[in-house]
């Protein structure tokens, strides 16, 4: 089953004509994902790289295509207004890339996605991947990848991952990849203090998956949701979980590479979120090099 | 970025709300002729660092005349200032000095605005009982914490703004109204991270001709900014004080990374804020301890890595390093290829443990141990860790180390 995407997900890509936008399209086709479209203002018309055609906004493109997702890698200045634009065609999932939107514009936006009852996930995120079988014809693994993560460390399987992070999210993927398990779907829901899908959101969508039989949570200082997700987890979800918290050496009051992983007036800190999973009997890694392995006990 | 006290209130002023009378220097030849033309009897001068916990170190002294301002001046401009907020060992050199009227105070009030992470929206926090740092009002008697939550479409509305002068009672509604949706405006239009007027004071009535008659005045001010958006805001970031700021992470901003000085011996160079942090923390498991946090992005390139060596090397009490790059779309032998030229062009003679995985991690590897450096190649990210802190054990026990 998955959760959110699979194969058959029509996918835009916003900002397809611009560095980052052109080569994460590239890969993504070359995983096999379905791009339908690219949205470029001023370049409608355009074929891209002779495959994708081009449109010059967001509704043109779903109007023509009937896509279903979209994944923007518009600027941070131009983005908010990018993302306003994409909840407002009619798409139903929207997965923004970009770092560094001002977080009053992602207030903004929140509140737009949410009585518009669009999904975002992200900003400032890998993205999401659900992996497929290799197909017959060419071997090759693929599946709907609309992110920024190396597609070829993923495997079909039945652990889903959730994470705050990227390379954080790679290296827990290959080790349940490398165990020989794979995954269902992995989301990176993004490191800002503002984003449109939280643990929550996404736990609740892993409870209910069939092909999901255990979950990895992977958390970090700043904010209250792996806290909520604690909560969430004791009262809704009966699939193994386990969780990984990073920063637990971070000083307070600094931005730890994420504009969302500050300890602010002393909260937010790692061990508070150990403790709090700990109590609702989570199974919480001390070492992020054992993810994989407490995993495969699990399942 | 942080504002100073008189930037804030700078900030404040511009929105009409009261503030102080008052003048900044950076001189010591110039506060009694300041204190004189601001035409006040009373006065303090007040030690303009980017920090809290100034008046219990010694930051700010009462002063009643020019000569008193004077003296305080020359004494503060210079020093060191620890206080219980800057980092262990380490305070913060006074370059600027507010001097300004001091007020009879009636009555103190809190009033703050943040971005509330849990609702996704702009909140206003207030206290009828300010002068204490929020954090320790929200300990003794958090039932005194009012929060009202901002729609972020429509911003603070007249009848919050109401809501909140009746339960701070403050003596004028109409003028409390008037200042609590200014004040909201002014967070929103300067897209502040956090605005604090603490205290926000109700000085005694018979001191009116003060402020111009107000009822509410800000006594003290905190205003960050939010770095995203300060491409919109040119004006505020003519007042970024570089002399503030940390001087290798400022080093490391010029260069896109993200630096964190700690106080450890081991240097990390690592790609994604998760791994970087999750990195530190196995070094920490293992008995080491970090000196860094720095992340060279998720797609780090070779020269993001020549720099991060280069930052590194600046801090003296680095005795081992480690590089943890999990190489998605950034390819492993590009990283390698990076480590082995930054390697060379610093001319490093501290020990290295280099763990890559990902995209050609073979080739990557092949690449460190072809080019006959002293590199340790670690497999896993386990156990690069262990091996890093054996190695900056031994070091710090030989003598003669660098």
């Amino acid at each position: 089953m998955s959760i959110l995407v699979n194969k058959n997900t029509k996918v835009i890509v916003q900002g397809i004509t611009g560095s980052a936008g052109a080569f994460h399209a590239r890969q993504m086709i070359d995983y096999k994902t379905n791009v339908v479209a690219g949205v470029t203002p001023g370049k409608g018309g355009m074929l891209w790289e002779e495959k994708v055609p081009v449109f010059n906004t967001v509704a043109q493109a779903v109007k023509a295509t009937g896509a279903d997702a979209s994944v923007v890698f518009v600027p941070a200045a131009f983005c908010a207004d990018a993302l306003l634009e994409a909840a407002d065609a009619g798409l139903k999932l929207v997965v923004c890339i970009t770092e560094g939107i001002p977080t009053l514009d992602m207030t903004r936006v929140y509140k737009f996605y949410k009585d518009k009852g669009v999904r975002l996930i992200g900003p400032n995120c890998p993205g999401i991947i659900t992996p497929d079988e290799p197909t017959r014809t060419d071997g090759r693994p693929g599946g709907c990848k609309i992110g920024i993560m190396p597609g070829y460390i993923h495997k079909k399987g039945a652990v889903g991952i959730v994470s705050r992070s990227g390379t954080l999210t790679y290296e827990a993927v290959w080790q349940v990849t490398n165990l020989g398990m794979g995954q269902s779907t992995c989301i990176g829901i993004g490191g800002d203090p503002i984003i449109g899908t939280s643990f929550i959101d996404t736990l609740e969508l892993f409870q209910k998956d069939k092909q999901t039989k255990a979950i990895v949570l992977i958390g970090e200082i700043g904010g209250t949701m792996e806290e909520e997700a604690a909560e969430f987890i004791k009262a809704n979800v009966n699939k193994p979980v386990v969780a990984f918290i990073a920063g637990q050496t971070a000083p307070k009051g600094k931005r730890m590479g994420h504009a969302g992983a500050i300890i602010s007036g002393g909260k937010g800190t790692a061990k508070e979120k150990i403790e709090k999973l700990t109590a609702c009997g989570i199974t919480v890694v001390p070492n992020p090099a054992e993810i994989g392995v407490t995993v495969a006990k699990l399942l | 970025m942080n504002l100073h006290e008189y930037q804030a209130k700078q900030l404040l002023a511009r929105y009409k709300i009261p503030i102080p009378r008052g003048e900044m220097t950076d001189k010591t030849d110039n506060a009694a002729e300041i204190f004189s033309r601001l035409g006040i009897k009373n006065g303090v001068v007040k030690s303009q660092i980017h920090s809290g916990g100034r008046g219990k170190a010694g930051g700010i002294k009462p002063v009643n005349s020019p000569a008193q301002a004077s003296a305080a001046v020359k004494e503060l401009i210079g020093k060191t200032l620890i206080t219980n907020q800057t980092p262990p060992g380490r305070g913060k050199v006074v370059r600027k000095i507010l001097i300004e009227e001091s007020l009879p105070v009636e009555r103190e009030l809190y009033l703050g605005m943040v971005i509330d992470r849990k609702h996704s929206c702009p909140s206003i926090i207030a206290s009828a009982e300010g002068g204490m740092e929020i954090e320790e009002l929200a300990r003794k008697s958090p039932a005194k914490i009012i929060t009202v939550h901002l729609h972020p479409h429509l911003g603070l509305q007249r009848y919050q703004a109401q809501q909140l002068a009746y339960a701070l009672n403050v003596p004028n509604i109409n003028e409390g109204i008037g200042l609590f949706m200014n004040f909201a405006r002014l967070f929103i239009e300067n897209d502040c991270s956090l605005a604090e007027i603490n205290p926000l004071v109700i000085p005694k009535p018979q001191i009116t001709q003060i402020a111009s008659g107000s009822t509410l005045v800000a006594l003290d001010a905190k205003i960050n900014l939010d770095d995203r958006a300060l491409y919109r805001h040119k004006d505020l970031l003519e007042w970024r004080d570089i002399s503030e700021e940390d001087p290798i992470e400022y080093e490391a901003s010029k260069h896109d990374l993200s630096y964190i000085g700690l106080d450890g011996t081991i240097g990390c160079i690592v790609n994604g804020a998760g791994l970087a942090m999750s990195t530190m923390d196995l070094i920490k498991l293992h008995g080491g301890n970090p000196a860094n946090f720095l992340d060279v992005g998720g797609g780090a390139t070779a020269e993001q890595v020549t720099n991060a060596f280069k930052l590194l090397l600046s801090n003296k009490n680095v005795k081992a390093i480690l590089v943890n790059i999990f190489g998605g779309i950034m390819k492993c032998d590009v990283i390698a290829e990076g480590i082995v030229n930054a390697v060379k062009e610093v001319g490093l003679n501290l020990p290295l443990v280099v763990r890559l995985e990902g995209t050609n991690v073979k080739l990557g590897k092949e690449i460190l141990a072809k080019s006959k450096l002293n590199i340790v190649s670690a497999d896993t990210m386990d156990e690069a860790a262990r091996r890093v802190v054996r190695l900056a054990n031994s070091n710090n026990q030989t003598p003669n180390s660098k």
